[in-house]
């Protein structure tokens, strides 16, 4: 199968569903002839024009306010936010509007929109461009809430989100652009069900809950385990909402021993409702050992490289935290 | 002002649609001394010249984005004051079945995309709908409703720049009451005209007397034409909320004498006395209006008084749409013509 990068990948989704539907387009910041900030958005000016690929002014307030605007009246917007971080200027218009419409209104409308936006850290940017705020947007019904691993996820997951009658939030994780992974062929209409976990490695002895860029990780993980003869499976949850429980209970019913992997602040972090689902369900009567944690510090991205590597789960604190754990 | 040039039907709705408007909003405030209705309200009482008046020049297919005090905004657009009752009342025939109260009332059928608690929070959603008129080569136009309170919000800003850069036909009606709850304009600004505001975006900007519901009628028929053919416009009302900003204001910011001095610049009575001046209506005949909205109004409690409430059982439908569901605002028509599945 060919390889193409994360960011091409999301490319690649975005054009092939703005060639199939007419009403899907999309606005952003300098995603026209600047190509996007992370170059998601590259090339796609000269095939589809200003008037379906619209740069905007700086104002995030306004370009998720009219993504919900257009959306209810007949179209699909893509609306790029720069950085996650910048979503706090775009939540009114997410979380009191966008999310609230189809119910509030008696479901006489949807509101068909896809909210794209790279999280994480690892870039140097340090506070205010490195935050993975995806348990913000998990915390309001209306909302759908994504973020992929791997190149095929984010383009299959990525169509999915745009023909969703829903406003979906997209996080996508910029240390992951630039990376290549197999990918079904261009046309083949790969589409990738919400709400659908992947179990990316399979193993018996453990199971490590994860998402986002941290999938990775705890696969490099899982693998130094098996030297060690720990087995561990590992579960991409790919939608943090809707979530995947059952592929989760199962796992644990079968592993007995469960960890959650995840970039972002454990204080209020998804990792705390993963957790609370595995202990309110069935899989509570198996475990073999408390469910355990391994997440961001409770403290703004700082910017000193090695400080900033530190604050989110490394490779050793999963290991670490795996081995203790059986 | 040349009267005798408007329809006398249109004149005859304006004025139907302003006395139900006050009738409604009257009987809402008896419902509430009554203990019939929770919540809160928050009534257009002598500021009904300004959303009836812009909505009596649209066609049904323009959008409007209106306020959370925007009843004259909704009846104006032609909904429907049996539902609009019945969601007051939070019943399941409501608007919102119910679950958004009078507050958060839409009817897309009207091209009404819904009232808002959030203040300035349509602002954005109007510039949306109307870029998606454009992108559709959709001929019609948006309203965006706001007060002077929220003309200070980022929203606004964001919004009539954007509107302004993409030259999208949007008209941006502010409602300028003089107060952002308790606060006066001139604790919100440092300037008296709003209109003035218009300036910074480099677009066309009005203001005008709010209250004199034909000449707002016909200064929107206006500007209806003018942003389609040239992009956005600020257009101010200048006007006065004669009652509480919402049910539990005891009025102590301001005094009863500018209330009162108010209440004789009220709107119906001044569009009453026009009509009679240029003998297009007898008193007669605008009394039978007056007392058809009454009736209308009355008509609406009992039905809204006889629907079901909503089931608890159904609290949870309508979080998300589910996929395929029919879209009211269905509207899709430019050449190309082919639509995806949605």
């Amino acid at each position: 199968m060919r390889e193409i990068t994360y960011a091409e990948a999301i490319r690649e989704a975005m054009s092939e569903e703005m060639r199939r539907d007419p009403s899907v387009f999309i606005l952003g910041e300098d995603i026209g002839v600047y190509g996007g900030a992370f170059g998601v958005t590259k090339g796609m000016l000269a095939e589809f024009g200003e008037e379906r690929v619209r740069d905007t002014p700086l104002s995030e307030c306004a370009i998720a306010g009219a993504a919900v605007g257009a959306a209810i009246t007949g179209m699909r917007p893509i609306a790029e936010i720069m950085f996650s971080d910048f979503i706090t200027i775009a939540l009114d218009q997410l979380a009191n509007q966008g999310a609230k419409i189809h119910y509030q209104f008696g479901g006489q409308v949807s509101v068909p929109m896809v909210l794209r936006t790279p999280g994480g850290s690892g870039t140097g940017a340090a506070e205010q461009h490195s935050q993975s705020l995806e348990a913000w947007v998990c915390h309001v019904p209306g909302l759908k809430v994504v973020i992929p691993s791997t190149p095929a996820d984010a383009k299959g997951l990525l169509k999915t989100a745009i023909r969703d009658p829903n406003p979906v939030v997209f996080i996508e994780q910029k240390l992951l652009y630039r990376q290549k992974g197999p990918v079904p062929d261009a046309g083949e209409d790969l589409t990738i069900p919400l709400g659908v976990a992947d179990v990316k490695r399979s193993g018996k002895d453990l199971t490590i809950v994860t998402y986002g860029r941290m999938v990775q990780r705890s696969l490099e993980a899982a693998k130094a385990l098996a030297s060690e003869g720990i087995e561990a499976e590992v579960i991409d949850i790919r939608s943090l909402v809707p979530l995947d429980a059952g592929c989760i209970i199962g796992s644990v019913k079968k592993t007995g021993k469960v960890m959650i992997v995840h970039e972002a602040c454990r204080t209020g972090g998804f990792g705390g409702e993963i957790a609370a689902v595995i202990a309110d369900s069935e899989a509570f009567f198996h475990l073999d050992a408390p469910i355990r944690r391994v997440a961001g510090l409770d403290v703004p991205i700082p910017y000193n490289p090695v400080l900033e590597a530190n604050v989110v789960p490394t490779f050793d604190a999963i290991v670490a935290a795996a081995r203790d754990l059986v | 002002m040349n009267i005798p040039n408007i329809p006398k039907e249109k004149l005859k709705e304006i004025y139907t649609k302003m006395t139900q408007t006050r009738h409604f909003e009257e009987t809402a405030a008896r419902l509430f001394t009554e203990g019939k209705v929770h919540g809160t309200a928050h009534f257009c009482i002598g500021e009904e010249a300004t959303g009836i008046g812009v909505c009596c020049a649209l066609d049904k297919e323009d959008y409007i984005a209106a306020t959370h005090r925007g009843h004259n905004q909704s009846i104006g657009k032609g909904m429907s004051l049996d539902r609009m009752m019945a969601e007051f009342l939070g019943k399941e025939t409501g608007y919102c079945k119910g679950k958004g109260g009078c507050m958060h009332i839409a009817d897309f059928s009207v091209g009404s995309l819904g009232a808002n608690g959030i203040v300035g929070g349509g602002i954005p959603i109007a510039v949306g709908a109307a870029l998606s008129q454009k992108m559709r080569k959709d001929p019609h136009m948006t309203v965006g409703f706001f007060g002077d309170g929220a003309s200070n919000e980022g929203s606004f800003h964001e919004s009539v720049n954007l509107a302004a850069v993409w030259k999208l036909p949007v008209l941006f009606v502010c409602v300028n009451n003089l107060y952002a709850m308790s606060t006066p304009i001139e604790k919100q600004m440092n300037i008296s005209d709003l209109s003035q505001r218009a300036l910074a975006y480099g677009i066309r900007g009005v203001a005008m007397d709010g209250n004199d519901a034909i000449a707002v009628y016909l200064a929107a028929l206006e500007a209806k034409e003018y942003v389609k053919a040239n992009g956005p416009m600020l257009l101010v009302l200048n006007t006065y909320r004669i009652m509480g900003h919402s049910k539990s204001d005891a009025n102590v910011y301001r005094t009863k004498q500018e209330i009162e001095q108010w209440k004789k610049r009220d709107p119906i009575p001044r569009m009453r006395r026009q009509l009679l001046a240029e003998k297009i209506f007898t008193a007669a005949e605008l009394d039978a209006i007056e007392a058809q909205s009454k009736k209308d109004v009355e008509a609406a409690v009992r039905f809204a008084e006889a629907s079901p409430n909503p089931k608890v059982e159904n609290v949870l439908d309508d979080v998300y749409a589910k996929p395929g569901m029919a879209r009211p605002a269905e509207p899709w028509t430019a050449e190309a013509g082919q639509r995806g599945d949605r």
